[in-house]
């Protein structure tokens, strides 16, 4: 209950809508100054923002993490050397440079975090949401993981180990959810479409659309 | 340095706000301003451990009260009169100071798939001796340096265990500051969450950080 409150508070409070027309126009003063001195060329900017708004996003690494569910080998292969097995799938560069898979399980529960800044896996998952960059999240998630969890509606029985990792050098790391049980027949593709951002952050868990819809 | 990016385990930020539905960018300014920071990136005339200091380095209060993009914006600005690549009077004008010469951009659109693919890995092929070994008991110096660490506060003087030897990195303590790469071993490094917050966590709970060679002792 308390979290749609906060949820509905989000709508009109980001702390970056009081002054946007100010912002607007400082940030196109400073662009044209630098495509005026050369620094910057208009095209690859259009080109930087296409990429990560249509191109670059969580389902790269919803592909990662239903592969990794059909295929136990490339499990292997993704929990052993991360980087090689994403860019195996075509998956690489840009925050993506150095990667570690950290696997849930019925007794472990993976949580990432970048206490200092908002390190985030870019190659897979795309640009980090507002929620992981705020200061309540990177707070509170290593003092209180088990607190945050229940805000975002994921309560854990007291015997899981959960995990926290918080991303203080340049290694980015993925969560592999749990596959949910009731998925058997389903494709990869079917998979990777019930995979989702928040669970590969840790925040949520992977479940069939029917079980989503009785909550 | 001992400033209010490093949050971890601080109580009073409130609780999560989580957005439905989330749009990349919430305002066309915000995706200008990310644009322009990877395109200037390109000049490398600074290194990431660089702009993330440059981050750091907003006082506090205003550190708080901005977003996360108005904060690219102001260390964008900042690092780039600091560099010379802009003069202070240009950015308050916006426009070049008469008679500067035009560059021709580092990074041009046809170039921008390729850099991102490309990425800038900051592991080094060096031999460099590894302090530690993995299962080894370690301890977190107590150190407080005035400039850029990827040290935490929370975890400073704590008892840990390595738990991976990751290889040979850039060391961002010099890296941010052109005092060179320095590179050395990184590890994981778990502690048990009692380790760090005391009775009130869990038993079964452990905290993973990624640390270098410089900022661990023997325990």
């Amino acid at each position: 209950m308390e979290f749609l409150v906060n949820m509905k508070a989000a709508k009109h409070d980001h702390g970056h809508q009081a002054v946007p027309s100010n912002l607007t126009l400082r940030v196109k003063a400073l662009e044209s100054l630098l495509v005026e001195k050369g620094l910057v060329d208009p095209a690859a900017l259009d080109a930087l923002i296409d990429t990560y708004e249509h191109k670059v996003g969580p389902r790269n690494g919803a592909r990662v993490v239903a592969r990794a569910w059909v295929d136990h080998a490339y499990k292997e292969r993704l929990l052993t050397d991360a980087t090689a097995a994403i860019e195996e799938l075509g998956y690489t560069g840009e925050q993506g440079e150095h990667m570690m898979v950290v696997a849930n399980g019925p007794k472990v529960h993976n949580l990432i975090v970048c206490t200092l800044c908002s390190c985030y896996p870019w190659a897979v998952l795309g640009l980090p949401p507002v929620w992981y960059k705020s200061a309540p999240y990177r707070s509170r998630a290593v003092i209180e993981p088990r607190g945050v969890l229940r805000e975002f509606g994921l309560e854990l029985p007291e015997d899981v180990e959960i995990r926290v990792w918080d991303s203080t050098a340049e290694i980015r790391y993925l969560v592999l959810p749990e596959r949910p049980p009731g998925s058997e027949k389903l494709s990869e593709e079917e998979l990777a479409a019930l995979v989702t951002r928040d669970a590969m952050v840790g925040v949520a868990k992977v479940k069939l659309p029917h079980t989503a819809a009785n909550l | 340095m001992n400033s209010v990016h490093d949050m971890g385990g601080m109580h009073g930020m409130g609780p999560i706000q989580y957005e439905r539905n989330e749009p990349v960018f919430h305002e066309p300014w915000e995706a200008r301003i990310f644009a322009l920071n990877r395109a200037v990136r390109a000049w490398r005339t600074w290194t990431t451990d660089a702009s993330r200091h440059a981050v750091e380095l907003i006082p506090a209060s205003e550190y708080l009260r901005m977003s996360y993009y108005e904060q690219r914006l102001h260390s964008l600005v900042e690092l780039m009169v600091k560099t010379g690549l802009v003069t202070r009077a240009e950015v308050e004008n916006g426009r070049p100071a008469p008679g500067s010469p035009k560059a021709v951009p580092a990074l041009i659109g046809s170039a921008v798939p390729g850099m991102l693919a490309k990425g800038r890995p900051k592991n080094r092929e060096v031999r460099v001796a590894a302090r530690f070994k993995v299962g080894q008991r370690v301890r977190a110096r107590n150190i407080h340096p005035t400039g850029h660490t990827r040290l935490p506060r929370y975890a400073r003087g704590k008892l840990g265990t390595i738990h991976l030897d990751h290889g040979v990195y850039v060391f961002p303590d010099t890296n941010a500051d052109s005092l060179g790469e320095k590179p050395q071993h990184l590890y994981s490094v778990g502690f048990a969450a009692r380790e760090l917050w005391g009775e009130q966590a869990s038993s079964r709970d452990a905290v993973y950080l990624d640390m270098w060679d410089d900022y661990l002792e023997c325990a």
